[in-house]
């Protein structure tokens, strides 16, 4: 009944409900609540209890031993793959602010312009995005293949694409933008042709050039866009993990903390304990994030 | 995820390709549904089995068998299913037999046994079947031994460190220096018998624009394979099997001498092999760009066209006193599952399994046969290089399952694939990696 009640008081302004829809709300908000606890929040604490212990697997829970910090310590002081996937997070993340958003930007604005071919472009650049990362990778794989792909053969050059670890990161980025480029260009798509036509007229008459017009009308119009370009950047940084795994399992350069936690709880290793840490650490790390973003939004709805 | 080397057949489009492809997004979403259900929930491999009912202690109901290999997937399921259909037909019992893909079955193994396995299941030797004996997960199955045909090696093999069986072997691969004939009659070249031989050949190799060794590690295994004979040749076998049970350390003389010695030929090995996978080597190998390829007899399934040209030979001895005589040969077989309900009629199916009739049986079921594990199996069907791996692993003193399946699996994939693969980013570095080798070993072990 509690929930009951807090949806009626959040709703203030609105006449009292009948039985049947205040039914209705209270099922609406305690299923999924539910359902969030069951399948977010429990075993979130599940893995925050395990990366305390040391377990394999073998034996039922009680097999657990009970090991304090010590799991935390190994990861950040003898585990050499921890640093250099927290480093490589941090890389991708920024490079997908940069290089993708405003690509994708630019071509949202040109294609905007419904320039003849304009849906072909449309499509060709949105094809990307309908391939699932693991095929992404393997896609690249025929471009980047040290001895027999395309790059190599017809540059005539020797670059190990995707096994110097000096360059495979970047290899791979450029095969992630490749496909994000894609996803931001159609959303921006969608936020311009949301942008009131009037505005543009008025700033034209105003006498505002093409560019000016962009940044000083469009671009704050298109501010929720702008949000939601930001969150599916972090997101999709964070939880980047599916195309390294199909390339090299994570290793060798392609380090990721999500590559690294499936390294070590699934699959053929079963250390449960130290890969609870891994996974707590890459929680906290997208927590901050989160947490920016919430407030970002939460101040902007006191303000209106 | 260490993928233990294993035969893979039918390869029609570039290897580069299907390794890349192995593991999809959905493969991992099903891991990763099983991973959450570590609490209790029941796994999706063991619901895979069936009822679990059961025919309790009697040998007269039906078997469920639990097959690493996916149903139409190659001569690997073939030979399991005529060998099946052979046992079901000699006794007139059934066997109901779960094929799950050859990954999925690896990575989920743990849950299966503790949900509810089958009676008889697939796995390898070594190790990986101690460590289960010790967690109580396969049952003793001595009284099945000794398997006529099946030499001591392979009882070794199957022998947990409680001196009980816990293992049939089937099938077996070894590993060696695989090379053209034709290469090597049109330059003059024999295989090398001892370390001046080899040094001399590879020397000789290069002087001609040959790179000796074909080299790849991208899947982060196949360089395992040269850890191991350089170990096995320099340290002996003993030391080795110390090593991979954790009891050795891994920043001993010892071990630093096998990653000199291995950094010494490094210059003689392909370039850049951390972005290169074994079946883009085996490729270098087979157009001449490459002399020889160290490798499991596995490579002819990426090479096909090249498989009456290949032959082999054995690492040769770097120390006198050590020899030749052990190599890796990973056996592959099975297990009686402790919690599965017909422990008698699982043991009446593992006593035929283990027998020349049920090799032959397998072999005649397929289009590409296996090397059996029992010596007195028919050898018509084999190829030539089939016929010499029984000879060379026949003479063979010492067997060991490849490092992967001879140690803890979460020491060689967490630990030593990101380790080996450093050293050869970095072979000069071989103090800092040993000794974070032992670090790490001793969080594990």
């Amino acid at each position: 009944m509690d929930n009951d009640t807090t949806t009626t008081r959040a709703v203030p302004r609105r006449r009292r409900m009948a039985a049947g829809d205040r039914l209705v709300v209270t099922l609406m908000v305690v299923v999924p609540a539910l359902l969030v606890l069951w399948l977010v929040w429990l075993p979130a604490l599940g893995s925050i209890a395990l990366s305390f212990g040391r377990w394999n697997g073998f034996g039922d829970l009680s097999t657990i031993e009970w090991i304090g910090f010590q799991n935390y310590r190994d990861v950040t002081t003898i585990y050499p793959p921890f640093w250099p996937a927290v480093r490589h997070n941090l890389i991708w993340l920024v490079f997908l602010f940069v290089f993708p958003t405003l690509l994708g930007m630019l071509l949202a604005v040109v294609l905007d312009r419904e320039m003849r071919g304009g849906r072909f472009y449309q499509t060709a650049f949105y094809m990307p995005v309908v391939l699932s990362l693991a095929l992404v990778g393997f896609i690249w794989q025929l471009f980047y293949s040290r001895d027999q792909g395309l790059i190599n053969q017809v540059f005539g050059s020797e670059v190990d694409w995707y096994g110097d670890p000096n360059v495979n990161l970047w290899a791979v980025l450029v095969a992630t933008a490749w496909r994000h480029t894609g996803y931001i260009m159609l959303i921006y798509l969608a936020g311009l042709k949301g942008v009131d036509q009037s505005l543009r007229e008025a700033a034209a008459v105003d006498g505002a050039s093409e560019s000016k017009t962009f940044f000083s009308v469009v671009f704050p119009v298109m501010k929720p866009i702008n949000m939601i370009v930001l969150v599916i950047v972090v997101i999709e940084s964070l939880r980047a993990f599916d195309i390294v795994w199909v390339i090299n399992k994570g290793r060798n350069g392609l380090e990721l903390i999500g590559a690294l936690v499936n390294q070590n709880v699934i699959g053929e290793a079963t250390r449960y304990g130290f890969g609870s840490a891994l996974a707590v650490i890459m929680m906290v790390i997208s927590s901050v994030f989160i947490a920016m973003y919430l407030r970002i939004v939460f101040r902007e709805q006191e303000e209106r | 995820m260490v993928s233990a080397p294993r035969p893979r057949f039918g390869q029609s489009i570039p290897g580069s390709a299907i390794a890349t492809a192995a593991s999809t997004r959905r493969s991992f979403l099903r891991n990763a549904a099983l991973g959450g259900a570590i609490l209790g929930a029941p796994s999706l491999l063991a619901a895979c089995g069936g009822d679990s009912g059961g025919g309790g202690g009697s040998a007269d109901g039906t078997v469920k068998f639990g097959l690493n290999e996916a149903q139409g997937s190659g001569p690997a399921y073939d030979r399991a299913a005529a060998m099946v259909a052979a046992y079901e037909k000699k006794t007139g019992r059934t066997v109901d037999v779960n094929a799950v893909d050859h990954n999925t079955f690896q990575e989920n193994l743990n849950t299966y046994l503790q949900g509810a396995p089958d009676d008889v299941f697939s796995w390898f030797a070594g190790f990986r079947m101690a460590q289960l004996a010790e967690n109580g997960l396969i049952s003793d199955i001595s009284d099945v031994w000794p398997i006529d045909g099946m030499t001591d090696a392979f009882k070794t093999a199957a022998t947990a460190p409680d001196g009980k069986q816990y293992f049939v072997p089937v099938a077996y691969y070894p590993w060696a220096v695989f090379y053209r004939k034709s290469v090597f009659e049109k330059n003059g070249w024999v295989a090398p018998e001892n370390k001046d031989d080899l040094d001399a050949l590879m020397q000789d190799m290069q002087g001609k624009g040959i790179t000796p060794f074909a080299f790849g590690d991208k899947d982060g295994w196949p360089a395992m394979g040269t850890f191991d004979i350089l170990n096995m040749r320099l340290n002996g076998f003993d030391f080795h099997m110390e090593l991979m049970a954790g009891d050795a350390a891994w920043d001993s003389a010892e071990v630093k001498n096998v990653f000199s010695t291995w950094g010494d030929l490094l210059p003689y090995h392909q370039e850049d092999p951390l972005g290169r996978t074994w079946q883009e080597s085996a490729t270098s190998m087979a157009k001449g760009d490459c002399g020889m390829y160290l490798l499991g007899t596995f490579v002819v399934d990426a090479i096909a066209d090249t498989q009456d040209d290949l032959d082999f030979f054995t690492f040769p001895a770097l120390d006198d006193s050590i020899g030749s005589d052990a190599l890796d040969a990973p056996i592959d077989g099975f297990c009686l599952a402790a919690g599965g309900p017909n422990q008698e009629g699982g043991k009446e199916m593992l006593k035929f399994i283990g027998t020349a009739e049920a090799a032959d049986a397998a072999n005649n079921g397929a289009d590409a046969p296996m090397i059996a594990a029992n010596a007195n199996a028919s050898t018509d069907t084999y190829s030539d290089l089939q016929k010499k791996s029984a000879e060379v692993v026949g003479a063979a003193a010492n067997i060991a399952q490849f490092l992967d399946r001879d140690t803890n699996s979460d020491f060689a994939s967490t630990v030593m694939i990101p380790s080996i693969q450093d050293f050869l980013k970095n072979p000069g570095d071989i103090d800092g990696i040993t000794a974070s080798i032992e670090q790490q070993k001793q969080s594990i072990f």
